[in-house]
């Protein structure tokens, strides 16, 4: 648990960085620091493992008063994640996730297990990564390895600067949505700077939107989008909150989850006794561990014996975690009413279609989407 | 030519003295400038010390405009007068020591402020001290602009070194010396020749050892 109690820093020459900011981050949660650049929310962040000194004011970490800990130790426990640039060059990518368990005196066999561990957890395999360097790497791939880094000491804090700043759209997405994935198992309280208002909602269990050193709103991110405090808050959220609310709601919450699917071994005939049954136009094909292949169509029925032969493969689908507003950008790219939903491993999980978007919304911005 | 040549196979055992001799006053030079340069080098790229170094690099650039025969001179007086002794090996040692400190200093100076501060702040924010900041993050980092330095100046003093006969030091500067005296071009050769090919040895030699010592990640190309 993070707590800051009416922290200020004020620097020698008068300017005043950050006003009695007051807010409490709960166990486990992720909490975005967001605000325009200059906001302050660095400058707060920096404050809370020491790297700027408080001018006034508290920083509780699990009810320890930060100043009362040797600042290297209390370092040392928490995670520090910033954008690519912070991996070191001269060490390869193995030597960077080893950095905090060194300092912290780890035998070196479990550091080599940790670090393998680790980058299995970030999804890059060891055995190709760990002797790299840097400068080997891609900038997603560095942005996993800093990931890593952070987490070396199992620490049960983390500080993350903009950790998916420097990397295209694309990529970034990807890796938010692995974050999060990471971060339902690992259970860290995290304290996340950004000045990307969507990745801010999507991101974020609590999101401090800060303005000139102060905090302006602290809650919930759909808080801020559907209850604005005040006009500074609705117009950085931005006229399109419709769009932005699609950021809220998960893919998982909204598909239909049991949809109607049928295996690709199967005969042509029981795809159409299904469809009759269920009353559809189409199935989802699956293999024989549920993975999914493709559709197949009340028209494709005409001809073929087995399903697989006439099925139409597709590889467009959707993640169980995606947020609606990627799911829809999909959608709208790829000309399709709708997607199928996979997990981690790629077996069919549900089904999402437009409707089940815009229901999902307006339930969203008319009720407490708990 | 043939003369000194001649010299040469006839006197192996001389050219082999000198050499040895000159070799040991860069080494013995050498080691004290870079352990000094280096330090300075490093206080001075400290926080908050920019006039300091201003300061440092304004006198170090001097201190190499002063013409090396002066230089050595004045080290005779001053040393005389400290009651030390005032010809050979110390006035040498001390005098190239002050031509070693330009590059070593400049250069460190340089790598270490090239450093990214983000760098420094990351290993910080992981909970590196000062001390573990320096050896694992700074110096690695600034260490090929520093050994350029350091390359930089053992080829200077590997030159300078032989005009030290001047004040009795042994070296290939001695051959040389003798050879403007007494009118035999052969040892002019033997000397000048030899302190070239030295010099060209201990710049390939360092060559060799800045690549070694550039962290492989930081390898350009």
């Amino acid at each position: 648990m993070i707590k800051l109690e009416k922290v200020s820093k004020v620097y020698p020459d008068g300017t005043e960085a950050v006003k009695e900011v007051s807010f409490e981050v709960e166990k486990g949660e992720l909490c975005v620091l967001l605000g325009p650049s200059g906001c302050g929310k660095t400058t707060t962040m920096k404050m809370i493992n020491r790297l700027i000194p408080i001018t006034s004011g508290k920083i509780y970490l699990d009810g320890t008063d930060v100043t009362q800990v040797d600042e290297n130790k209390l370092r040392r426990n928490i995670g520090y994640a910033i954008q690519d640039i912070g991996l070191f060059p001269h060490m390869t990518v193995g030597q960077n996730i080893e950095t905090v368990p060194v300092l912290k005196g780890w035998p070196k066999a479990e550091r080599k297990e940790r670090a393998k561990a680790l980058l299995e957890l970030v999804r890059l395999d060891p055995g190709e990564f760990t002797r790299k360097y840097p400068s080997e790497l891609s900038g997603g791939q560095r942005q996993r390895v800093g990931l890593a880094r952070a987490l070396a000491a199992d620490p049960p804090t983390l500080l993350m600067d903009e950790p998916f700043g420097a990397i295209d759209p694309i990529t970034r997405i990807d890796l938010q949505n692995e974050f999060l994935k990471i971060q339902q198992e690992i259970r860290k309280t995290i304290v996340f700077v950004t000045h990307d208002i969507y990745e801010a909602i999507k991101m974020g269990d609590k999101i401090a939107l800060m303005k000139d050193g102060r905090l302006v709103q602290y809650g919930k991110p759909a808080d801020l989008v559907y209850r604005p405090k005040d006009r500074f808050v609705e117009d950085f959220i931005g006229a399109d909150r419709a769009l932005k609310g699609l950021q809220l709601i998960r893919v998982k919450d909204v598909m239909d989850a049991s949809p109607p699917m049928v295996k690709a071994d199967e005969k042509v005939m029981a795809a159409r006794e299904r469809m009759m049954t269920q009353e559809v136009d189409w199935l989802g094909v699956v293999d024989d561990n549920g993975k999914f292949l493709g559709w197949v169509s009340r028209a494709d029925l005409e001809s073929g014996e087995m399903v697989r032969d006439i099925m139409v493969s597709s590889s467009i689908v959707a993640t169980v975690n995606m947020v609606l507003n990627e799911a829809l950008s999909l959608m709208l790219s790829s000309a399709l009413n709708s997607l199928a939903v996979v997990d981690k491993d790629n077996r069919l999980e549900g089904v999402l279609t437009f409707d089940d978007i815009r229901r999902g919304l307006s339930e969203a911005s008319q009720g407490e989407p708990e | 030519m043939v003369e000194a040549w001649e010299f040469v196979v006839q006197h192996p055992d001389k050219l082999a003295e000198w050499t040895l001799s000159h070799l040991w006053l860069v080494f013995v030079a050498g080691g004290i400038a870079l352990v000094l340069g280096v330090s300075l080098g490093l206080y001075i790229s400290g926080k908050g010390r920019e006039r300091i170094a201003e300061t440092v690099l304004y006198f170090a650039e001097i201190a190499m405009t002063i013409p090396s025969l002066a230089l050595f001179g004045l080290l005779m007086i001053l040393l005389a007068a400290m009651g030390l002794k005032a010809i050979g090996f110390l006035p040498a040692v001390i005098a190239l020591i002050v031509y070693g400190q330009l590059p070593i200093v400049r250069n460190t100076y340089i790598a270490i402020r090239q450093v990214e501060p983000a760098m420094i702040e990351v290993g910080k924010g992981m909970g590196m001290s000062e001390r573990q900041i320096l050896f694992k993050v700074t110096l690695p980092l600034a260490l090929p602009i520093i050994m350029a330095g350091v390359r930089n100046a053992l080829v200077l003093l590997t030159g300078i070194a032989t005009i030290a006969a001047f004040i009795g030091a042994e070296g290939l500067g001695m051959p040389i010396f003798r050879g403007i005296q007494n009118n035999r071009m052969d040892l002019i050769i033997v000397g000048g020749v030899t302190v070239s090919i030295l010099a060209l040895l201990v710049d390939g030699l360092m060559a060799l050892l800045e690549r070694r010592v550039t962290p492989k990640g930081v390898k350009k190309r």
